[in-house]
Order: structure tokens, then C-alpha cells, then sequence
């Protein structure tokens, strides 16, 4: 017991870590408002394409939805990051994470914004048509507020996956809020500080995760 | 062309391919038994999970949900770091691969239960009761009328999680589990060339491609019969 409060609850070594940490936490957050808007947006343009009615823009982005879901992240990161420059670029962790994060998490939203877009029915469609709505604010006014009224624990959940996926930017040196920790953990040989990047992550997501598990019981009952 | 040539040799170069397939393959056998063991351990212990629940013993409840949340919150890599440089110093010694195979195990049952007590909850009380009331007991209503109507709902959304939990075996080079990726890098930082990240790229299009698709079937097929 003793050598586990040492090893994993050593107050000291955390006070220490936190100056780095808090510093960590600022990149992740800054991660975080970059690739989030990026995901949602680009998962919209992947949804609306993979919905078209042409077969030469639906069968791409279909095919690249499911291409970028088959792929790890991290195996899109270290590609993008390691590969890249023998092709003469050089992206920077940063642009490196934006660019793998794109890709990723827009299949995952494009995905559902599907799935939404696919629940409403097509009355909602021929009825505002009807009306004399255009075809995009058919979408934009009639049928996404619906679509994403349906889909909303899944966009939630997703969201909080990509949070917890920018701790993979770790890999490629970016010091968010992961990387601090571990550079602490390296230099104190102690596991206090990983426990205390766990115990933010935990401050930000559990509410989250709670009210998620709440959302989707609502609409399974 | 020559732009085009030298982008063939520095991502498909044919020698490289060839000097590096046999690490590849290894890479791909390693993925393949990680991931059957965390996809076999962690349903398994989800289910376990939920089914203990439906006993509504508080104390157990508790734990249960607090397990989860923490497994649900918690980035898997943060997991695999605080396991592997963790553990050794409390005495406990585990190989690298043992540690990711544990960490997303318990990832996956984690999500798992959530999944399976969504899918119990589900299923209206009248079940239960007409189930009951023809003298099968609490176990039987659940083994028998149950759990065989929750499990259905389930099949898309636990396949889908399933597949994002696989995919994450490639977090094990970090801690240098011979996994695609570990591979991949090791080999390209040996040829100083870019071919073996796009074969382990490839390796695992070629792994995850049939899942995917197959997850977005089981969607159609089993979809949630909302009423």
C-alpha cells in the first residue's frame, strides 16, 4: 500500500509536475478547438457528398469515409508526421495533428451526420420542396436540425473520443497535456504525474460521459 | 516524371517492400492475436459486468459504474503509459503486450457493459413479468428471455466500438509491442525510407476494411427498432 501511494499518489512529485501540466493542458485544449470545429465541419461536407444523388462524388466519399475508419489514427499521424517529409514536406506536430485529425475525425462525424441525415424521413424533404424551399435550405433549415437533434448523443460521445484521442499527439512530440506528464514521469521516475494528466482528463469528461450514458438511455427507452 | 518516379521509390519502393514483408507480416500476426484476445476478454467481461448489475446490489452497482466511467474517460494511452511505467514499481511485471492486451481489455469491457445494460434496460418490464409468471426463475428470464432480445439490440453499436478499440492496438508501439506499427517504424527508420509505413498503412486497410463494412451491414440488419 505504501509503495503504491509512493509510486502513484506522491503529492510532492505532483505539486512539482503541475506548472507542466497546467502548461499541457492549455496545447491540448488549443488541440481541441482546432480539430473539433475541423471534424464537425469537414464531416458535414462528407456526409452531404456521400448522400449525393451523382455517383462520381457519393462513391469517393464513401470509399474515403471508410478508408479513414479502417485506418488507426495513430498509424494517420505517424505517416502524415515520419512520411511526409521524405516528399520534401515538413509538416509540424501540430499541422501534422491537424492534418490526421481532419481526416479521422470527419469520417467518424461524416458517419453520423449519415445516419441523422438518413432518420429523417422523406416527407420532411417533399413537403418543404414543396413549400418552395430550395434544395439547400431544405437541408440547412428543415432537414439538419432534425438530423442532428437525432444523432446528438452520437455527436457527443464522438466528441469526447477525439478529446481523448489528441493525447496521441503525445507520439509526435507535441507537449499537450500526455506528453508533459510523461516528460515529468521520465525525469522523477515516479507515475504521480500520469495520474494527475488521468485525474484532469477525468475533471473534463466525466460529466460527460455521464450525461451521455443519461442521453442515450432516454432514447433507447 | 521524375517527381513521380522518386515518389514511387521513396513510397513504394519494390526492394524495400520485399526485404521488409516478413517484419510486416509478424507486425500483422501480433495485431491479429492481441486484438481476438481484448475483443474475446472484453465482451465477455462486459457481459459479466451487465449482468451482474440486473441484481441491483448497491455496493456492486456502485463499483460497477465507477469502473466504467473511469474506463470510458480516460484516453487508452494515458492507460497503457500509467500500467506500463507503473506497475514495475509496485512489483508487478508484465510484458508489453500483456499490458496493452489488460489496458484495452478493460477498455472495451468497460464500454461493453455499457452497451449490454442499455440494451437489458431496454427491454420493457412485461417481458420480465409474463417470464416470471410462466415459473421460470430470475436466472432463467434472463438467460433464456432477456439477455437473447438485449444482445440483438446491441450488435451495431458493440460492433462499432469494437472496431475502434482493435484499431487501437497500434498504441502498443509506444511501449514496443512488435504490433504493424512498431514494425512499420522500425523498419523505416532503418531503410530511411517511407515504404514500410505505407505497407503497415496498407496492412491495416487490408485488416479493418472487411470490418468496417461489415459493422455498417450488422447496422442495417440489426438497426434499433425505435417505436
Amino acid at each position: 500500500m505504501e509503495a503504491v501511494m509512493q509510486q502513484f499518489f506522491n503529492l510532492a512529485i505532483m505539486e512539482r509536475a503541475l506548472p507542466l501540466i497546467l502548461g499541457g493542458l492549455k496545447q491540448t485544449i488549443l488541440i481541441c478547438l482546432i480539430v473539433i470545429p475541423l471534424g464537425l465541419a469537414g464531416g458535414l461536407a462528407f456526409a452531404i457528398i456521400s448522400l449525393s444523388r451523382l455517383r462520381i462524388l457519393r462513391w469517393p466519399a464513401v470509399a474515403g469515409i471508410d478508408f479513414f475508419r479502417a485506418i488507426p489514427p495513430l498509424v494517420l499521424l505517424i505517416f502524415i508526421y515520419a512520411g511526409l517529409p521524405f516528399a520534401g514536406l515538413r509538416p509540424s506536430p501540430m499541422m501534422a495533428v491537424a492534418i490526421a485529425f481532419f481526416l479521422n475525425t470527419s469520417s467518424y462525424y461524416g458517419e453520423i451526420y449519415r445516419a441523422g441525415i438518413e432518420s429523417v424521413g422523406q416527407g420532411q424533404w417533399d413537403a418543404a420542396r414543396s413549400t418552395g424551399l430550395r434544395a439547400y435550405q431544405t437541408l440547412a433549415y428543415v432537414v439538419l436540425p432534425q438530423a442532428v437533434r437525432n444523432v446528438l448523443p452520437d455527436l457527443v460521445s464522438n466528441t469526447v473520443e477525439v478529446v481523448k484521442l489528441t493525447s496521441i499527439a503525445s507520439v509526435v512530440a507535441l507537449p499537450e497535456l500526455l506528453y508533459s506528464a510523461d516528460m515529468a514521469r521520465s525525469v522523477t521516475f515516479n507515475s504521480s504525474p500520469i495520474v494527475l494528466a488521468a485525474a484532469i482528463y477525468l475533471v473534463m469528461l466525466w460529466p460527460i460521459v455521464r450525461l451521455i450514458s443519461r442521453l442515450e438511455r432516454q432514447i433507447a427507452t | 516524371m521524375e517527381a513521380w518516379s522518386r515518389f514511387l521509390d521513396t513510397f513504394f519502393n519494390p526492394d524495400v517492400m520485399e526485404r521488409y514483408f516478413p517484419a510486416i507480416m509478424k507486425g500483422v500476426a501480433v495485431t491479429i492475436e492481441i486484438a481476438a484476445a481484448v475483443v474475446v476478454i472484453g465482451t465477455l467481461l462486459g457481459l459479466a459486468l451487465a449482468v451482474m448489475r440486473t441484481f441491483r446490489l448497491l455496493a456492486v452497482n456502485a463499483l460497477i459504474v465507477v469502473f466504467v466511467d473511469m474506463f470510458r474517460a480516460l484516453p487508452p494511452l494515458v492507460l497503457v503509459l500509467l500500467a506500463y511505467f507503473g506497475l514495475p514499481n509496485v512489483g508487478i511485471n508484465l510484458p508489453s503486450f500483456a499490458v496493452l492486451w489488460l489496458v484495452l481489455a478493460l477498455v472495451l469491457a468497460a464500454f461493453a457493459e455499457e452497451i449490454f445494460w442499455a440494451g437489458i434496460l431496454s427491454i420493457p418490464r412485461g417481458q420480465w413479468e409474463a417470464a416470471r409468471s410462466t415459473g421460470l426463475g430470475f436466472l432463467g428470464t434472463l438467460a433464456y428471455i432477456v439477455l437473447p432480445q438485449a444482445i440483438r439490440l446491441t450488435v451495431p453499436p458493440l460492433t462499432n466500438r469494437t472496431i475502434a478499440i482493435t484499431k487501437n492496438t497500434a498504441l502498443g508501439t509506444v511501449i514496443g509491442v512488435g504490433e504493424i506499427l512498431n514494425q512499420a517504424t522500425t523498419a523505416q527508420s532503418f531503410s530511411g525510407n517511407a515504404t514500410p509505413l505505407m505497407m503497415g498503412a496498407i496492412a491495416y486497410v487490408i485488416l479493418f476494411i472487411p470490418v468496417v463494412v461489415l459493422g455498417r451491414f450488422l447496422e442495417t440488419r440489426f438497426a434499433w427498432r425505435r417505436i
